[in-house]
C-alpha cells in the first residue's frame, strides 16, 4: 500500500475512465477511493505478489499470497479498506497544481526526507542535467539557457520523446517548478520543494509531477514512459535521489555475480 | 570462484559462479577465510523467507582480507584482515546516524518489495532474499562488500578467524537481545532456543548482569553446552509444561525476562505448537510462534521480551492480552551489528569471552551441502558450522 505521503489524482482521459464517472455521481461517501493508475498498480503489485507467493508453494509464501490478494481486491474494486479507515481519498483529490491544462493526463506527487541541507539538495537538482543520474525514464536533459533546457525521454520499444523545457518558478533553496514548451511530444509540467524537516531531522522534499497526452494519445501510452507505473516511478526516481545525495551513488546489486540457475 | 547458492527448499548447491566486482566506488571485494552457516540459513533453506531465487549465493558470517576496494574507499586497504557485518548500512542516513544499523535507508535497492510487506523497509542485508536487497552473500570465495567504510572492521593479528568469526552476526545478535532484556543485576532472564544465538545470549546475559539464566531447549548436547556457560536447564517437552516449570523455578514470581532465540520455526508438542503445525500445513499462517507465545506468558508482571529470533509474515494467537495486562515491554529486530562490532571486539581481545566454543564443525565450502543437512537435522551433534573456503579436507576435518 501506499505511504500517506503518497497521493495520486486521476485526471481524466485514461483508459480506465471509471474514476471519473464515479467522480461526477455524487459527493456522498464513494464506493470507490482508489485513484485507477493507484488501482492499476494494486491489481498488478497484487497480481505480482500473489502469483509469486503462490508459485513459491511455500507458507511464507502464501503469506504473500493473501497479502497480493488485498491489493487484487484493492485494486479490481476501487475500494481500500486502510484508506476508508484513514480516511483518504486518491481517486477524488485535489486538482490544483502546476501547468498542465485542462482536465486531462496523469499527477503524481509524492514526498521522502533526506539527511542534507535544503541549499544541497536544491543546487543539485536546479541543474537539471543532473535529473536522469535518478529518473530512470529520461535519457538526457540538456540545458540550453538560464531557464531553459531539452529533454529526451524513454519511451516504448526503444524509441525516446522530446521536448523543451522552461522553468516558470524558483525560489531559491525553497522551489522550482517547470513546464514543457509548445511542440513537446508530451505536454507536461513538474515542481519540486524543498521544506526543512520538523526538529531539524533533514529536508523534506516534495515532488508533484503531471503529464498531459497529446491530441490522440491515450492515457495509456504515457503511462508506458513510466513502466505502467508512474506512481511508482516517482517514488524509486526520489529514493534514488535521496541515496545519490546521501551517500554519493545509488544501491546497486547489477552485475554481481550469481549462480546459473538464474 | 566457487560459491553455496540457493536453489530451492532443502536444495543448496557449490556452483561456479563469476568472481564479484566493485560495482559502486565504496565498494570492497573480501577474500574470505571463514564463513559460518547460521540458524537464518534454516529459514531460507526450509523456505520459509519469501522472494529468494534459485541461484542466489548464501551466506551472512563471513570475514576475510581485503581484495580491491573502490576508489572513495578511505579506511580500508588491500591485505587488511576485516569481520564483516551481516547488516549492510551507509552511515549517513537518520537511522544510521542514530545507530540503527539494520533499519538503513539506503542500502535496499528493493525496498518497494519489502514496503509491500511491512509499510517501510528494513536495511540490505547479505544472502538473505531479494526484499532484503538481493546482496549475493559470503559463503563463497570471495564477496562484494557495499559501504566498505562504515561495515568491515578489522581485526588483530593474535586473535585466530574463528575468536572473531561471530562478530559478524550472532556475538552481536545475542548481546543486543540481551541489552533489549534491560537487565537489572540480580535479574532472571529465561532463553528459548539453546543454539548458537541462544548460548551467546546466555554469556551476554551475565556479563550483563543477570543473577540466572535458565535455557529452554530439548537438544542434549546443546542444554550440556547452555549448562556450561552457567545456565540452568528445562526441556520443552517436559510433560510438567515450560510455564509451569518456570513459574516454579522463580519462586511463582516468574522470570524478570524473557529472550526468543528460536524464530518463526518453534518445536513442540504443546498445544500451541501442535496448532501452529495445522495451521501452517492448511496454508493459514506463516510462522510458527510457539517460543514467542510462551516468552510472552511466561515473562513476569512489568517485564520485558527479547526477540533476536526471526519472524517473516504473519502470526496467528499472539497473546496480545498477557503482553497488555501485564504491562510488559517487547523489543526486536535485525541486530544494529556495526554498533556493537568495537565493544565486543575488545570483549574478546580483553579475554572476556571466547564465541568459538560453539563451534562443532569445521568443514570445506564444498561440503556445505551436507553442513546443511547436519544442522538442519541437528545430526552428530552439530551447533555451529565453519567453512573455510580455500582449504583441503585435511586442514578443516576436526571437530
Ligand atoms: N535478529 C537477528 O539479527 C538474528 C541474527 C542471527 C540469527 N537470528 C535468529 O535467531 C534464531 C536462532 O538462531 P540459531 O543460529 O541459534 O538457530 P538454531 O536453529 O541453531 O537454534 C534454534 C534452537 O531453538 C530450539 N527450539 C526449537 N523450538 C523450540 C521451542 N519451542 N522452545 C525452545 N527452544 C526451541 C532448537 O532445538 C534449537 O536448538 C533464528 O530464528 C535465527 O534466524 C536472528
Ligand atoms: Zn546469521
Ligand atoms: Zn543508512
Amino acid at each position: 500500500m501506499s505511504s500517506p505521503a503518497t497521493s495520486i489524482t486521476n485526471v481524466g482521459t485514461r483508459s480506465d475512465d471509471k474514476t471519473d464517472a464515479t467522480r461526477n455521481k455524487s459527493s456522498r461517501k464513494p464506493s470507490v477511493n482508489v485513484g485507477s493508475t493507484e488501482r492499476t498498480i494494486s491489481t498488478v503489485g497484487g497480481a505480482a505478489l500473489a502469483l509469486y507467493g503462490l508459485s513459491r508453494g511455500s507458507l511464507a509464501g502464501i503469506a504473500i499470497a493473501a497479502i497480493g490478494g488485498g491489493l487484487i481486491y484493492r485494486g479490481t474494486t476501487g475500494h481500500c479498506n486502510v484508506y476508508e479507515a484513514i480516511n483518504v481519498d486518491t481517486a477524488h483529490g485535489k486538482h490544483g497544481g502546476v501547468s498542465v491544462p485542462g482536465n486531462s493526463g496523469i499527477k503524481v506527487e509524492k514526498s521522502i526526507t533526506i539527511n542534507k541541507p535544503a541549499s544541497e539538495l536544491y543546487k543539485y537538482w536546479r541543474n537539471f542535467e543532473n535529473l536522469p543520474r535518478f529518473m530512470d525514464h529520461l535519457e538526457s536533459v540538456t540545458v540550453s539557457g538560464e531557464k531553459n533546457s531539452h529533454w529526451v525521454a524513454k519511451a516504448p520499444a526503444g524509441t525516446t520523446v522530446e521536448w523543451d523545457a522552461e522553468i516558470i518558478n524558483e525560489k531559491e533553496n525553497e522551489l522550482i517548478a517547470w513546464r514543457s514548451l509548445e511542440g513537446a511530444d508530451v505536454d507536461n509540467a513538474g515542481s519540486v520543494r524543498f521544506e526543512e524537516a520538523t526538529g531539524g531531522r533533514g529536508t523534506v522534499v516534495k515532488v508533484s509531477i503531471e503529464y498531459n497526452p497529446p491530441g490522440g494519445i491515450v492515457g495509456a501510452t504515457i503511462a508506458k514512459l513510466f513502466g505502467e507505473e508512474p506512481n511508482q516511478q516517482v517514488q524509486e526516481d526520489l529514493r534514488r535521489f535521496k541515496q545519490v545525495m546521501e551517500t554519493g551513488a545509488r544501491s546497486t546489486t547489477e552485475g554481481q555475480s550469481a549462480g546459473a540457475g538464474r | 570462484m566457487k560459491a553455496i547458492c540457493w536453489y530451492g527448499k532443502d536444495d543448496v548447491r557449490v556452483d561456479t559462479v563469476p568472481d564479484p566486482k566493485i560495482l559502486n566506488q565504496s565498494d570492497a571485494v573480501i577474500k574470505i577465510t571463514s564463513t559460518a552457516i547460521c540458524g537464518s540459513d534454516l529459514h531460507l533453506l526450509n523456505g520459509y523467507i519469501p522472494t529468494m531465487q534459485k541461484g542466489d549465493i548464501l551466506g551472512h558470517e563471513f570475514m576475510g582480507i581485503v581484495e580491491e576496494t573502490g576508489s572513495e574507499v578511505k579506511n580500508l586497504k588491500r591485505g587488511d584482515r576485516v569481520v564483516v557485518p551481516f547488516t549492510i548500512s551507509c552511515g549517513n542516513c537518520f537511522f544510521c546516524q542514530k545507530e540503527m544499523f539494520s533499519l538503513c535507508d539506503n542500502s535496499n535497492p528493493n525496498a518497494w518489495m519489502a514496503e509491500k510487506l511491512y509499510g517501510y523497509s528494513p536495511s540490505g542485508l547479505f544472502g538473505f532474499s531479494h526484499m532484503m536487497g538481493g546482496y549475493a552473500g559470503g559463503q563463497a570465495e570471495y564477496a562484494r562488500v557495499p559501504f566498505a567504510d562504515v561495515g568491515p572492521i578489522k581485526v588483530p593479528d593474535e586473535l585466530e578467524d574463528e575468536q572473531v568469526l561471530f562478530l559478524s552476526d550472532i556475538f552481536p545478535t545475542a548481546y543486543m537481545a540481551a541489552e533489549n532484556c534491560r537487565i537489572e543485576p540480580g535479574d532472571t532472564v529465561a532463553i528459548w532456543g539453546a543454539g548458537p544465538v541462544g548460548l551467546l545470549a546466555i554469556k551476554s546475559a551475565f556479563m550483563l548482569g543477570a543473577g540466572r539464566v535458565i535455557s529452554i531447549d530439548s537438544v542434549e548436547e546443546r542444554m550440556a553446552l547452555a549448562r556450561q556457560a552457567g545456565a540452568e536447564t528445562l526441556d520443552f517437552n517436559d510433560e510438567e509444561g515450560v510455564l509451569e516449570l518456570l513459574k516454579q523455578k522463580t519462586g511463582g514470581r516468574g522470570p524478570d525476562s524473557c529472550l526468543d532465540a528460536v524464530g518463526l520455526e518453534a518445536h513442540g508438542t504443546s498445544m500451541g505448537a501442535i496448532y501452529d503445525r495445522i495451521k501452517a500445513t492448511a496454508f493459514l499462517a506463516t510462522d510458527r510462534p510457539n517460543a514467542l507465545r510462551q516468552a510472552i506468558v511466561g515473562c513476569r508482571k512489568g517485564g520485558t521480551v527479547s526477540v533476536p529470533g526471526v519472524y517473516g509474515g504473519l502470526l496467528d494467537k499472539m497473546p496480545i492480552g498477557a503482553a497488555f495486562n501485564k504491562a510488559l515491554t517487547i523489543k526486536m529486530g535485525q541486530t544494529h551489528v556495526q554498533h556493537y562490532l568495537k565493544p565486543l571486539l575488545a570483549r574478546i581481545k580483553g579475554g572476556e569471552i571466547d564465541p568459538s566454543f560453539i563451534i562443532t564443525h569445521r568443514m570445506r565450502l564444498e561440503d556445505a551441502p551436507e553442513g546443511y543437512a547436519s544442522f538442519k537435522h541437528k545430526q552428530d551433534n552439530c551447533i555451529k558450522i565453519v567453512l573455510k573456503p580455500g582449504q583441503s579436507a585435511a586442514t578443516t576435518n576436526g571437530h
